[in-house]
C-alpha cells in the first residue's frame, strides 16, 4: 500500500526512538519541563504540539514553492502563529483549567524550535504527505517525553497519576514521603538529564 | 521606585527566565559551550528583550486591550501573531547591525543569531508581560507603566545572561571531568543547570 511505503515508515518511527526531537537533537527543551510537573497538562500539551507540528509541516509543504527563500521565516512563524492562536482559543473554551495551568506556554509553543527545525529541516524539501508523517512522528516523540517525565515527576512528587492516588495507604503509614522536590522545576531539569544518560546508553551500544 | 527595585531584583534572582521558567533553553544548551560566546548571546538576547518587551507593552495596553481600538472590542487573542512579527523584525535588525560592526561575533553566533527570533526568552518575556499587566498593582510582579516593562526585560535579560555565563563557565572546566560516556554533552549538562537551579531556589524567599 503506497501510504504505508517504506519511506513513510522510516520517517514516522526515527522520531519516536532513535532521532528522537528532545533527547538526541535537543529541540523544544524549554517547554518540556515547564509543563511537566504533572502528568495531565504534560498528555495536552504533547496532543497540542502534535497537531500543530503536523498541520504545520502540512502547509508549509503545500506552500514550499510559492514561498521565496528570503521570507520564508516569516511566512513559516506566521502560519505557527494561527495555528496556535486557534489551539489556545480551543483550550480555553474546552478545558479551561488546564488551559490556566499551561499559562504563557501554550503561546510558547510558537518558539517550540521542534517546530521551525521540522519546517525548515523537512517540510521545504518533502511532499505534503511525508511532512504531515514527519511533522505528526516528531509531535508525538515529543509527547512520548513529556509524558514520561511527566508521570516520573507526578508519581514521586506527589503519589499519584493524573489525579488518581497509586501510591497505597500503607505505604504512607509506614513512613513513605512524597518527595516534594520533584514537583520543583531544578527536578525537570535533572529527570531530563537521566533519561538522556539511559537512551544514549541503550543506543551507543546498539551501534558497537 | 521601590517597586521597580523590586521587580529589577526579582526577574535577575526569583524569576529567572532559565532557572524558574525554562525560557531559551535550546540556545543556552547549544551555545554555553564557552564562556566568550555565552556573553554575546546573553548580551543579545538582552538587548533584544530590553527592545521589544516596551514595543509590545505599548501594543498590548494601546491596541490589543479591551476597549482600546474599538469599543467593546478585545483583540488579545491576536497577541501572538503581533507579538512574534515584531520579535522577528527587530532580531533581523539586530542581525543586521551585528555582522556590520561586530564580524568576529557574528561568526562566533553564526546560526545563533537568527534563533534569537525563536528564542522562547524573547517570546516568553512578552507573554509573561501581558499576563502580569492584569496582576494586583500590589504585587511586586505587577507592571504597570512602560518602565516597568523595560526593567523587568532588563532584569530578565541580566538574569538570562548571568545564567548562561556560568553554565559555559562550569562547562569549560568540565572538559577535564571524567564523566561516562552516554552522560557526556548534554545530559551532564541538564543536571549541572538542574543542580544550579536547585541552589537558585534559596532566592524564592527573597524580600526586598
Amino acid at each position: 500500500m503506497a501510504f504505508f511505503s517504506n519511506r513513510i515508515k522510516e520517517v514516522f518511527l526515527s522520531p519516536l526512538n532513535i532521532l528522537n526531537p528532545v533527547l538526541v537533537q535537543v529541540l523544544g527543551i524549554c517547554s518540556a519541563l515547564a509543563v511537566t510537573s504533572q502528568l495531565k497538562p504534560a498528555i495536552v500539551m504533547g496532543i497540542a504540539v502534535t497537531i500543530i507540528t503536523a498541520f504545520s509541516n502540512l502547509i508549509i509543504s503545500v506552500l514550499r514553492t510559492t514561498i521565496p527563500t528570503r521570507i520564508r521565516i516569516v511566512v513559516q512563524l506566521v502560519v505557527v502563529a494561527a495555528l496556535v492562536t486557534i489551539v489556545s482559543q480551543v483550550l480555553k473554551a474546552f478545558a479551561y483549567d488546564v488551559s490556566v495551568q499551561l499559562s504563557v506556554y501554550v503561546g510558547l509553543i510558537i518558539t517550540n524550535c521542534i517546530l521551525m527545525g521540522r519546517l525548515e529541516a523537512f517540510a521545504m524539501q518533502n511532499t505534503p504527505l511525508q511532512s504531515f508523517v514527519d511533522g505528526a512522528a516528531n509531535g508525538l516523540g515529543y509527547g512520548m517525553i513529556l509524558v514520561i517525565v511527566g508521570g516520573i515527576r507526578e508519581l514521586l512528587g506527589r503519589g499519584t497519576l493524573l489525579g488518581y492516588q497509586i501510591i497505597p495507604d500503607v505505604a504512607y503509614e509506614h513512613g513513605y514521603l512524597n518527595n516534594g522536590t520533584m514537583t520543583m522545576p531544578a527536578m525537570a531539569l535533572i529527570v531530563i538529564g537521566i533519561i538522556i544518560w539511559v537512551h544514549r546508553a541503550y543506543f551507543y551500544k546498539n551501534d558497537k | 521606585m521601590d517597586h521597580i527595585i523590586t521587580l529589577f531584583f526579582r526577574s535577575i534572582f526569583v524569576d529567572n527566565m532559565i532557572f524558574a521558567f525554562f525560557l531559551g533553553m535550546c540556545s543556552y544548551l547549544a551555545v554555553s559551550k564557552n564562556v566568550k560566546t555565552s556573553i554575546g548571546l546573553g548580551l543579545a538576547v538582552t538587548f533584544v528583550l530590553c527592545v521589544t518587551v516596551p514595543v509590545n507593552y505599548l501594543l498590548q495596553t494601546l491596541v490589543l486591550g479591551p476597549d482600546c481600538l474599538i469599543k467593546g472590542v478585545d483583540l488579545s487573542y491576536l497577541a501572538f501573531i503581533l507579538f512574534i512579527a515584531v520579535i522577528a523584525s527587530i532580531v533581523q535588525l539586530v542581525e543586521m547591525v551585528v555582522e556590520r560592526f561586530s564580524p568576529a561575533l557574528y561568526g562566533a553566533l553564526g546560526i545563533f543569531l537568527p534563533l534569537i527570533a525563536v528564542n522562547c526568552a524573547i517570546m516568553g518575556a512578552s507573554l509573561f508581560m501581558q499576563q502580569r499587566i492584569g496582576l494586583d498593582p500590589s504585587s511586586p510582579q505587577y507592571i504597570g507603566s512602560i518602565l516597568d516593562a523595560l526593567v523587568y526585560a532588563l532584569g530578565s535579560g541580566i538574569g538570562w545572561t548571568l545564567a548562561i555565563v556560568s553554565l559555559g563557565a562550569i562547562r569549560e572546566k568540565m572538559a577535564y571531568s571524567d564523566v561516562p560516556k552516554p552522560l557526556q554533552g548534554l545530559g551532564i549538562s541538564f543536571i549541572v543547570v538542574g543542580l544550579m537551579a536547585l541552589a537558585m531556589m534559596c532566592f524564592s524567599g527573597l524580600k526586598l
